[in-house]
């Protein structure tokens, strides 16, 4: 491949990242659930994701490696079962195969080796220079599957070099042995020759003996059981979000809040005495309570805005991600996926789902770009919907426990035990009117791994960074703009236009409708425009609810609007504010005729 | 006899897996006709089927394993995996 085809340079600066040589292009394959990721990140030292679902390298990652000399883009291509594509990735994994490489690295499960087989055959009988890396060597002796390498390497007539990735055991003997990659004899066939090859194949180079059962068969064994397995869902999703709060509170209390009471505040002190009176202040650092700037209430960009944002929000998504990442790498989101099936069934959309839901529990960013692993476009609405709507974002959360704590926790219970019902009863809803169709759960379940310590923390890294660079520079423009509406009154005449919806039908105050139609864009704002109203406990809840059910951040609204298309947006958009409306009006009337 | 009707904890081989584009995710991930699986559960209010092949855990979802047509064994072969009973059956 020539210069022309490679455009690291341009992402370097206009530097030739392999220093006029020939950069190479090689290719990372394999299935799903194989190790490729981590791979790919020890290989090029970069930053990549490596999960147990399909779909999170959907969209490709690349970076740079050397071998024997050479400089080479490597491409970790999305996992795949076949080249015959029966899912997004599998398509775009034979594009890029189309495309051509120098060398493919194969990476080939040891513990599936049948399975495997099919794909890496398809990518033999392409005609390009490929060494396999038979990967989870360890595992397959541990369960008693042992694999007579040379006559695998006679059978498909590549080099093929034993590795376990996690430990990066066998790495450098790839790196070496890419130089002797070879173009198989393997000719093109059709699928059915195709298994009796790997049957024969199979019978040649494989034994397998009996084994005892290990500590981790047994979690396995009862994650599985049709009752303990619903329990232990369950006892992890409570254990996890109990392990979160205390987490993301400790880093709130012992890290953040110093540095914004200590580092922060002078800064802004000074700021204040320079700019004075006037716009700018008001904008930058708001109004001041009892003549002092107020983190919680002041409202600025600078004040409240980076506040909310870095010193409440921040910390929750750092602890929410570890232990997500955890579980993710462990195992357990796909068996968390098999228990949630036959709920989410009711509302079309495969278990599957579970997982960008769980996401939007930390940002509803990435939860709604997580839709992607799902496979129809009904799918994805349903889901999309559903998290902007019923899936409370660490923001939001933070606002709840802030406004409604003071009443006590059954108000804050009492808003995620509507937000849950509200989910079910609008994703039933959606399931039975929308038209389309949605497939039907199929998926490996790979065994339980003790997660690297590395890939975890690159993948945490990883997640982060995204929340920063994606969702954090939308939300403070948001509340910038907002802002900059307020000073010059656009906010006070909508919020006075939509007063009557908010007093006759929600029985809140007219002085809500502020912080609610704000709320929309900045959620920091809500929380510090609802606790001066001294509402009632009633009051606090109904608004919380509606704030909750509307979009968390102007991010996730442009995310929505990227993902689903502009008229599909608007529909969500449209699902979001009346189920929002109603559930208020609905509250509202409970409490009357209870009260 | 579909893998619905078969006992938990027993084998089976398969006999026909449904057409089209299930039937083709079926055959990518192994589940092919002749092959000899085991099932290990079945989740409740109609979840999903997860099995066993070559040691491995696939999930199904219950309407595809309606029709996934197989054929129970009654004296298996020494399995390549032992599974010891670990918990009772309580339901």
């Amino acid at each position: 491949m020539s210069c022309r085809d490679c455009s690291l340079c341009k992402v370097r600066g206009n530097k030739c990242p392999s220093i006029s040589q020939d950069c190479g292009r090689v290719l990372l394959m394999g299935n799903p659930n194989v190790g490729k990721s981590v791979f790919f990140s020890r290989l090029t030292g970069t930053h990549a994701l490596s999960s147990n679902y399909p779909g999170t390298t959907v969209g490709f990652t690349e970076g740079t490696m050397r071998y024997g000399g050479k400089t080479a883009r490597l491409i970790d291509v999305p996992g795949a079962y076949t080249l015959d594509p029966t899912n997004e990735a599998e398509m775009i994994a034979r594009r890029i195969l189309n495309d051509g490489a120098d060398v493919v690295i194969l990476v080939i499960d040891a513990t599936a080796l049948e399975r495997n087989l099919v794909m890496a055959m398809q990518v033999l009988e392409h005609g390009i220079p490929v060494v396999v890396a038979l990967n989870m060597v360890d595992e397959a002796r541990h369960r008693g599957i042992l694999i007579d390498i040379p006559k695998l390497e006679e059978e498909l007539g590549v080099p093929i070099v034993p590795t376990v990735a996690v430990t990066g055991q066998g790495l450098s003997d790839l790196i070496a042995k890419m130089e002797e990659a070879k173009i198989s004899h393997l000719q093109p066939m059709s699928k059915e020759v195709r298994w009796q090859v790997i049957g024969e194949v199979i019978t040649k180079v494989q034994t397998v003996t009996h084994r005892h059962h290990t500590a981790m068969d047994r979690i396995e064994d009862v994650s599985a059981h049709p009752v303990l397995g619903g329990i232990m869902g369950f006892l992890v999703l409570i254990l996890g979000f109990t392990a979160i709060r205390f987490v993301g509170e400790g880093i709130i209390t012992h890290v953040t809040d110093p540095i914004f009471e200590n580092l922060w505040m002078p800064v802004l002190e000074k700021l204040n005495t320079m700019l004075g009176e006037g716009p700018v202040r008001n904008i930058l650092i708001g109004t001041l309570i009892d003549g002092e700037i107020d983190l919680e209430q002041s409202l600025g960009v600078l004040s409240t805005g980076l506040y909310v944002e870095f010193g409440m929000v921040l910390p929750y998504i750092i602890a929410f991600y570890s232990g997500l990442s955890f579980l993710e790498d462990f195992g357990y989101l796909p068996r968390l996926a098999v228990v949630f099936d036959a709920l989410l069934h009711k509302f079309g959309i495969h278990g599957y789902a579970i997982i960008p839901t769980l996401l939007g529990f930390g940002c509803n960013v990435p939860g709604i770009l997580g839709t992607r692993v799902l496979e129809s476009e009904r799918e994805r609405f349903i889901a999309a919907t559903l998290i902007s709507v019923g899936i409370p974002c660490v923001s939001i959360q933070a606002m709840l426990s802030a406004t409604l704590g003071e009443f006590g926790m059954i108000y804050v219970a009492a808003v995620y035990g509507i937000l849950f019902c509200v989910w079910l009863v609008l994703g039933r809803i959606m399931h039975l009117t929308l038209k389309g169709y949605s497939p039907e759960l199929i998926v490996e379940i790979p065994p339980y791994r003790m997660p690297s310590m590395k890939a975890w923390i690159n993948k945490l890294w990883f997640r982060i960074k995204d929340f920063l660079y994606e969702a954090t520079p939308l939300v403070l423009l948001g509340i910038f703009l907002v802002n900059i509406l307020e000073t010059i009154g656009v906010m006070e005449k909508v919020a006075k236009a939509l007063s009557p919806v908010f007093e006759g039908f929600l029985g809140l105050p007219s002085a809500t409708a502020v912080p609610i139609v704000m709320g929309v864009f900045r959620k920091d704002i809500a929380m510090g425009l609802l606790i001066p109203l001294e509402l009632s406990a009633s009051q606090t809840l109904i608004a919380v609810v509606v704030l909750a059910m509307t979009f968390p951040c102007i991010a996730t609204f442009i995310i929505l609007w990227k993902e689903l298309g502009t008229k599909r947006m608007l529909m969500s958009s449209g699902i979001m504010i009346t189920a929002a409306l109603l559930t208020g009006g609905l509250m509202n009337l409970f409490f009357k005729i209870i009260l | 006899m579909n893998l619905l009707q078969v006992k938990d904890e027993e084998s089976a081989v398969i006999k026909s897996i449904p057409q089209g584009e299930s039937g083709e995710r079926l055959e990518a991930l192994g589940l092919r006709v002749g092959k000899r699986i085991r099932k290990v559960s079945g989740m409740p209010f109609g979840g999903p089927i997860t099995l066993l092949l070559d040691g491995r855990h696939f999930a199904v979802a219950h309407a595809i394993a309606g029709k996934i047509e197989v054929e129970g064994l009654d004296s298996p072969p020494q399995p390549a995996v032992e599974k010891s009973r670990l918990w009772p059956k309580f339901i």
